[in-house]
């Protein structure tokens, strides 16, 4: 049951729907007809629209990031622990925009949509999207939602790079960007993770060239795998050892072939429960967003050149144990900054949770960015 | 504003571009970009202080100076700022090469060892000095190089560092007459301009 009468819920939220009627260019060359993106607010956005800001999900994250959708709901939005009333992203302060990105499984055009073209799914045929493409589509519901521009926009992981391709190619649409546990591109270790992750889903039996929905089948093992891999990149050596040590599930070790630690049974749970949960075609296309996530390229090759045309302040939060997106990663973002002499800045916390850390409730954490929040609608107001 | 930044801040032109090392709580470059419009960066290790300087508004990076400074390009500042750190970094020699590597000039402050508090404890009581601009027990100090006025400027001279100005003050920041007579003797913390060697 969903603890609706904390004073710090958003409480309650109804998702809403923002459909694009026009065609929308792909940077692969696709075009679609149209798209919707499902999304989420909380808060109110003031007559100046000034107080906006933009939350970008990570790999496998969606819109639904803070409050309840039922009462029956177990579990709030993904980032509940940051975003609401006298949290970090304060909703008595701001108004807070959370979508599921356009390839995504959570009610955005994507793999599972109707292609109006052959009027059956997407499926494997749906094009790949490219953060830059997230950001552009993005920035089309901010007009619908009569948004200018946002006082900040902020991401973990994946969801930074969205605001870092922000801050590059729509310089006068934000005040701030927040990048937390981010990169400004991968590193081949990222990539082969990534690969792995792609290999067990396509190499599944029941994946069928991505048309397992009309084969009345889902790539599970695949998904599960995927997700197992993932989650060991996400977490640390130290915070594993912490949280799982070599417990036995049971008492004794058995020495047979089936689950024995804590760990194995954690992954296999977590595995498990994502292969219902997600699309495989997405999981796919999100990854391949996440490699091909280089805004650097089309500036020579050169970051602090891509990073020049900026007009936003800068905030980097990175995690001592992150081997993922690293602390080195976040310095070369700051360094690059510096150089490109933008406002800009960063702080490492200390936490034993790896990558994972950027949506736990870490107390220095949450209390610097809420420090940072609290100035950022310091200036706002300042600008009325 | 506390009066050493007071003296330092006054010696840094408008629209320079500043880099203070050891920033503490952003007090400096939150003045100087409230009123000179300064743009600047402040490196600081102390988490609470992050918090303080993110709260002003003030551009703090979180950097261990004892890691060096390799990641700030040559001749990428107008000023770079030392305010009594110099003292409590690892290799104060190579961070003055560092400092004016980044920066035009430099402003240095630190407590003088060759007050002459600190030779009555050294020299009477045989106890290594505590004194109002030197609180710390010798276990506990975070100054681990401690040097005089005069050894300072040696290693200027050997370095063949530019000294521009010099102005010593007592713990109090404030200049008595004594002291530019015999500053090594009575002046308790100095500040110190620097140019680069090709200056």
């Amino acid at each position: 049951m969903s603890d609706l009468s904390r004073a710090d819920s958003v409480g309650l939220v109804i998702p809403e729907v923002y459909r694009h009627e026009a065609p929308f260019a792909l940077q692969c060359g696709v075009t679609l007809e149209s798209f919707e993106l499902v999304y989420e607010t909380y808060g109110e956005l003031n007559d100046q629209a000034s107080n906006a800001v933009l939350v970008c999900h990570a790999l496998s994250g969606h819109h639904h990031a803070a409050g309840f959708h039922e009462v029956s709901e177990s579990r709030p939005g993904w980032w509940d622990n940051c975003i609401g009333p006298g949290k970090p992203i304060d909703t008595r302060q701001f108004y807070v925009v959370s979508l599921n990105n356009l390839g995504g499984c959570h009610g955005s055009t994507g793999p599972c949509s109707i292609n109006p073209r052959t009027g059956s799914a997407f499926g494997p045929d749906f094009p790949l999207v490219t953060v830059s493409d997230w950001v552009r589509s993005q920035t089309l519901l901010a007009d619908d939602l009569g948004i200018r521009q946002f006082a900040a926009i902020i991401g973990g992981s994946l969801g930074g790079m969205q605001a870092m391709q922000w801050a590059i190619d729509f310089p006068d649409r934000l005040h701030a960007a927040v990048l937390i546990a981010c990169a400004s591109k991968l590193s081949a270790q990222n990539i082969a993770f990534n690969e792995i992750a792609r290999q067990a889903i396509l190499t599944d039996a029941e994946f069928h060239d991505g048309k397992y929905r009309e084969q009345g089948t889902n790539p599970d093992i695949g998904l599960m795998l995927a997700r197992m891999l993932g989650h060991v990149t996400y977490l640390s050596d130290d915070g594993m050892r912490q949280k799982f040590g070599r417990q036995l599930k049971s008492g004794d070790l058995s020495l047979g072939q089936d689950v024995e630690f804590q760990v194995e049974s954690y992954l296999n749970h977590q595995g498990r429960s994502f292969s219902k949960q997600f699309d495989a075609n997405t999981y796919l296309l999100m990854t391949r967003a996440l490699d091909y996530f280089d805004p650097a390229r089309v500036y020579q090759d050169d970051l602090v050149l891509a990073l020049s045309n900026a007009l936003c302040k800068f905030f980097v939060i990175s995690f001592t144990t992150d081997w993922r997106f690293s602390v080195e990663r976040s310095k070369e973002i700051v360094d690059a900054l510096v150089k490109a002499r933008k406002d800009v800045a960063s702080t490492v916390i200390e936490s034993d949770h790896g990558h994972d850390s950027f949506l736990l409730p870490i107390p220095r954490y949450f209390k610097v960015l809420s420090a940072y929040m609290g100035q950022l609608h310091h200036e706002i107001g300042d600008a009325r | 504003m506390r009066a050493d930044l007071a003296i330092i801040a006054d010696l840094i032109n408008p629209g320079a571009r500043v880099l203070d090392l050891g920033c503490g709580e952003g007090e400096l470059l939150a003045h100087l970009q409230n009123t000179k419009q300064v743009n600047g960066y402040g490196l600081e290790i102390d988490g609470d202080k992050i918090t303080t300087c993110i709260n002003k508004g003030v551009n703090v990076i979180e950097q261990d100076l004892d890691q060096g400074l390799g990641n700030f390009a040559s001749n990428s500042f107008d000023m770079v700022v030392m305010t009594e750190t110099l003292q409590s970094v690892k290799a104060p020699d190579r961070m003055l090469d560092d400092m004016l590597r980044i920066g035009e000039e430099c402003i240095v402050t630190f407590p003088n060892f060759g007050n002459w508090r600190c030779r009555v404890h050294i020299a009477l009581r045989g106890k290594m000095p505590v004194a109002q601009h030197l609180p710390y027990s010798w276990y506990d100090t975070p100054n681990i190089h401690l040097c005089t006025f005069r050894d300072f400027e040696r290693l200027c001279r050997e370095k063949g560092v530019r000294i521009i100005e010099r102005f010593v003050a007592d713990s109090k920041h404030l200049n008595r007459p004594l002291m530019n007579v015999f500053p090594n003797f009575f002046g308790a913390i100095a500040f110190y301009r620097l140019g680069s060697r090709s200056g």
